[in-house]
């Protein structure tokens, strides 16, 4: 489903160039179940003259072994203290839970849980380690020990790919080629910056900020703190951190690089727990940098606690992308782009292309070859390398998901389902996509973080620019077109903070990611994403 | 009220030809100071008024006392130019904040008078008019160059084309700087229009007389209507309905009375507008322009597009 399947995809574009096809293969990772299964192409009669209309039959019995990837390949310990100033300390709350394999609800471990005074002490930790040590190093030094923690990164890269896995329910070809792969990256783009600041401010110095405080979400957990302490630590910030309640063993794994990797005492300290964790860290006094990456109601709770306090504060929050498809795209790669975009990690991301918006006169054709690609997704186990789609990440999660579907029926909209089976144990949700949708529904005004599509249609170029536009999100976009003075219309008036043309859902280090409007402000990755953790004097 | 205007004005009554009856007193003609909405000059809807008077107990003039509705009259406005202003060519946008320098400079002795009516020095009113003019010329020269400076073309691993560039964030809700009635009035709108935003201010309360003439600037500059809406009244009463309004993408705020901050975070949480403070800001000095003003009411947009990649040459992770 992700951007690894190009052998999959030449394969494609081997049968399709020599049948009947044109289109280019950039944008077409069909899983292998459909490589195959695409040998039994045939072209139907009653579109003869459309040469590159191929239908694929999905009614013959291919059925795939298991391939899962092998547990023993990562370590979990029975219990994990909290990270500060270097040593794994016991908890002054006393309290540990319990963090489950969302795929089985096994426990797989458990956990501090960080009280405010556990908070306090990794502030104070890291404030020391700030005053004494970080602010001092020479900016190369301080580089190489990212560079460091990049290296080990790809050194575990299999075992945390497993972890990840277990912890969050993503499937492990998402884990293993996406999010370790990216979350290494982002720890090298970031420390080659640690000493070249100056040049990224043009006429300004910068300062670093201090202790910044980041709190991640669990829908990619490792990534996600790599997305943060990267860009701190490059611009002479000592952090502290709290993964999600749901998914902390990556961060803990990655603390123990961190230990490995010989950061000095304090720099990074690791604290598990849940919102009240959370909420000490945002109301700490001596914390000077909140980063958040989570849900806009979260979001403006943070930014009404820090009013009146000097602290600087980054949100990045929820989205509801448009995703729109013009009469004249290329099809085939459209759709799946549309199913890459909203059932990428189970649809668990901020943003995910959840509305579909498709011209009137292709979107029979669109919603059709949506519901066939929908029936040959792989739903199951996350460890599992054939899987597409994974388990939801948690109970609560597969509620709320499941308390939209039930809104969009009673909202008047069709739903379609997979017909896949579902394990008997575990979080799973079919995926599913509602037609017949309104503008004004919830479930196409509401983010869902889960494996629901919303399709609507439109007619005229200003008329789906109103719609896209007409939320209070604004994170990301995407459109399918084969003009390109369309798509730069399109572009430039959608009001996004990422927008993929003839792609969704790509990301990279050196790329800024973040909202317009209610999905937050600031930046992460790429040149823009030091604003974020300096002063500019 | 507005009798130094006409005494020191270079118009005498000879020019009009009314010669033959100059012994007798003319009456002067008073200016009705306005609020500036949508390009048009309406008085308050609330039919409100307040009288500022200067250090020498002078009544300055009955100024309108703006109300909620016309605050949100103004944003309706403003949303409305919003999407003219900002997909007009930024060389464009150039030439009209140069033209608004051409205005200024043409009324300059107006400015000045009004500044000396509210207290100012002969000296210090003059320098200040230079100094918003010179503003102007500065950031109408910004328009078609920050976007090169804060925009990247970023590397990505994939097979895809990748950029980012700055783009205005929407309506921004302004308290201008209460003491600098003029400098400050013009540092803080110029980096926001120049950027491509329209927007809502609240002028100086006690100093509004230059806010409501230099709408007349605008006006005469060929800057369409809604982009600037100027406002007068009492920032104790107004400021938490400019930072309320669920239409506004973010707020400016130049004093630094710390619970009108507090307060300013706390309520522009409902739609998280962008919050900036620019409380210790010397005008007067190279710390009041730079195009980092600009780049705080701007939003950066990435837009990916992939490459075509033909027997795999180049790109893939």
């Amino acid at each position: 489903m992700f951007s690894e399947l190009r052998r999959g995809s030449i394969l494609i574009n081997r049968i399709r160039n020599d049948e009947v096809c044109d289109t280019t293969g950039d944008e077409q990772s069909y899983n292998r179940r459909v490589n195959k299964k695409i040998m039994a192409v045939k072209t139907k009669k009653a579109v003869a003259k459309k040469s590159n209309t191929i239908k694929l039959k999905f009614d013959t019995s291919w059925t795939y072994a298991p391939a899962p990837e092998s547990k023993s390949a990562a370590t979990i310990n029975k219990q994990y203290d909290l990270f500060i100033d270097g040593k794994w300390q016991q908890p002054l709350s006393k309290k540990y839970f319990g963090t489950i394999n969302p795929a089985n609800e096994e426990k797989l471990s458990e956990v501090a849980d960080a009280n405010a005074a556990d908070v306090d002490k990794a502030v104070k930790a890291a404030r020391s380690a700030y005053d004494k040590v970080w602010k001092k190093m020479p900016a190369k030094e301080r580089a190489k020990y990212i560079f460091r923690i990049a290296r080990m990164v790809q050194e575990k890269a299999r075992e945390l790919a497993i972890i990840e896995t277990l912890d969050g329910g993503k499937p492990i070809r998402e884990s293993r080629d996406f999010d370790v792969p990216t979350a290494a990256n982002h720890f090298f783009y970031y420390a080659g910056w640690a000493d070249k600041l100056e040049y990224a401010f043009p006429n300004r110095r910068t300062e670093p900020l201090g202790v910044a405080g980041q709190i991640i979400p669990w829908n990619f957990p490792l990534l996600m703190a790599a997305w943060k302490i990267a860009p701190a630590l490059a611009t002479g910030n000592t952090v502290v951190l709290k993964p999600a309640e749901t998914t902390p063993l990556t961060a803990l794994k990655l603390a123990e690089i961190i230990q490995e990797a010989d950061l000095p005492p304090g720099v990074v300290n690791i604290l598990t727990g849940a919102g009240a964790t959370g909420a000490a860290i945002v109301n700490h006094p001596d914390i000077n940098k909140i980063a958040f990456t989570g849900s806009t109601e979260v979001g403006k709770i943070i930014q009404r606690a820090i009013a009146g306090t000097n602290k600087k504060v980054t949100l990045e929050l929820g989205g509801k992308a448009a995703n729109i498809i013009f009469e004249d795209a290329p099809i085939d790669q459209a759709v799946e782009g549309v199913i890459n975009g909203i059932f990428f990690n189970q649809g668990h991301v901020c943003c995910a292309g959840s509305r579909l918006y498709v011209q009137e006169s292709v979107a029979k054709e669109v919603v059709r070859k949506l519901k066939d690609r929908l029936e040959s997704l792989i739903v199951g186990d996350p460890l599992d390398k054939n899987t597409d789609i994974g388990a939801i990440n948690s109970k609560a999660q597969l509620e709320t998901i499941k308390k939209y579907i039930s809104i969009g029926k009673k909202e008047g909209a069709e739903m379609y389902e997979s017909s896949c089976h579902l394990p008997g144990k575990g979080f799973f949700c079919r995926p599913t996509l509602f037609t017949n949708v309104a503008q004004s529904n919830r479930i196409a005004q509401e983010e869902i973080f889960g494996p629901v599509l919303s399709v609507l249609t439109f007619r005229t170029d200003d008329e789906v620019i109103e719609k896209a536009n007409n939320s209070p999100y604004g994170l990301s976009a995407g459109v399918w077109t084969d003009k390109g003075s369309k798509i730069f219309n399109m572009t430039k008036r959608m009001r996004a903070g990422v927008v993929w043309a003839n792609t969704f859902n790509k990301f990279d280090p050196t790329s800024p990611f973040g909202g317009y409007k209610e999905s937050g402000f600031g930046r992460e990755g790429g040149l823009h994403g030091l604003a974020a953790y300096v002063s500019i004097v | 009220m507005g009798k130094a205007i006409i005494k020191k004005s270079s118009l005498s009554i000879s020019e009009n030809g009314l010669e033959k009856r100059a012994s007798s007193k003319r009456l002067e003609v008073l200016k009705t100071y306005k609020i500036y909405i949508g390009g048009q000059f309406p008085r308050t809807e609330s039919g409100r008024y307040y009288q500022p008077e200067n250090a020498a107990g002078k009544k300055l003039a009955n100024v309108c006392l703006s109300s909620r509705k016309d605050f949100r009259d103004a944003v309706v406005a403003a949303r409305g130019a919003f999407g003219g202003w900002s997909s007009r060519a930024a060389f464009n946008r150039s030439q009209i904040l140069y033209r608004m320098a051409e205005m200024l400079e043409g009324r300059k002795a107006q400015f000045i008078e009004e500044l000396v009516q509210q207290d100012a020095t002969k000296a210090k009113a003059e320098k200040e008019v230079n100094l918003a003019i010179d503003r102007l010329i500065y950031y109408a020269g910004w328009c078609d160059k920050f976007q090169q400076l804060f925009s990247a073309v970023n590397p990505v691993a994939s097979s895809h084309f990748n950029f980012s560039v700055p783009e205005p964030t929407g309506v921004v809700a302004v308290i201008a700087p209460q003491g600098d009635s003029l400098l400050g009035l013009v540092s803080v709108i110029a980096p926001v229009i120049a950027g491509g935003n329209t927007c809502v201010v609240l002028a100086s309360e006690t100093k509004p007389l230059c806010a409501v003439t230099f709408a007349e600037v605008l006006n005469s500059s060929d800057l369409p209507g809604g982009v600037v809406n100027i406002l007068t009244g009492k920032p104790a009463e107004l400021t938490s309905w400019f930072v309320d309004h669920m239409d506004v993408n973010a707020t400016l705020y130049c004093e630094n009375d710390s619970d009108t901050q507090k307060m300013i975070r706390e309520k522009s949480a409902s739609n998280l507008k962008r919050v900036s403070f620019y409380d210790k800001i010397n005008w007067y000095s190279e710390e009041g322009e730079s195009p980092y003003f600009i780049m705080d009411t701007q939003e950066i947009k990435t837009t990916w597009h992939p490459v075509e990649n033909i027997a795999g040459a180049g790109g893939g992770y």
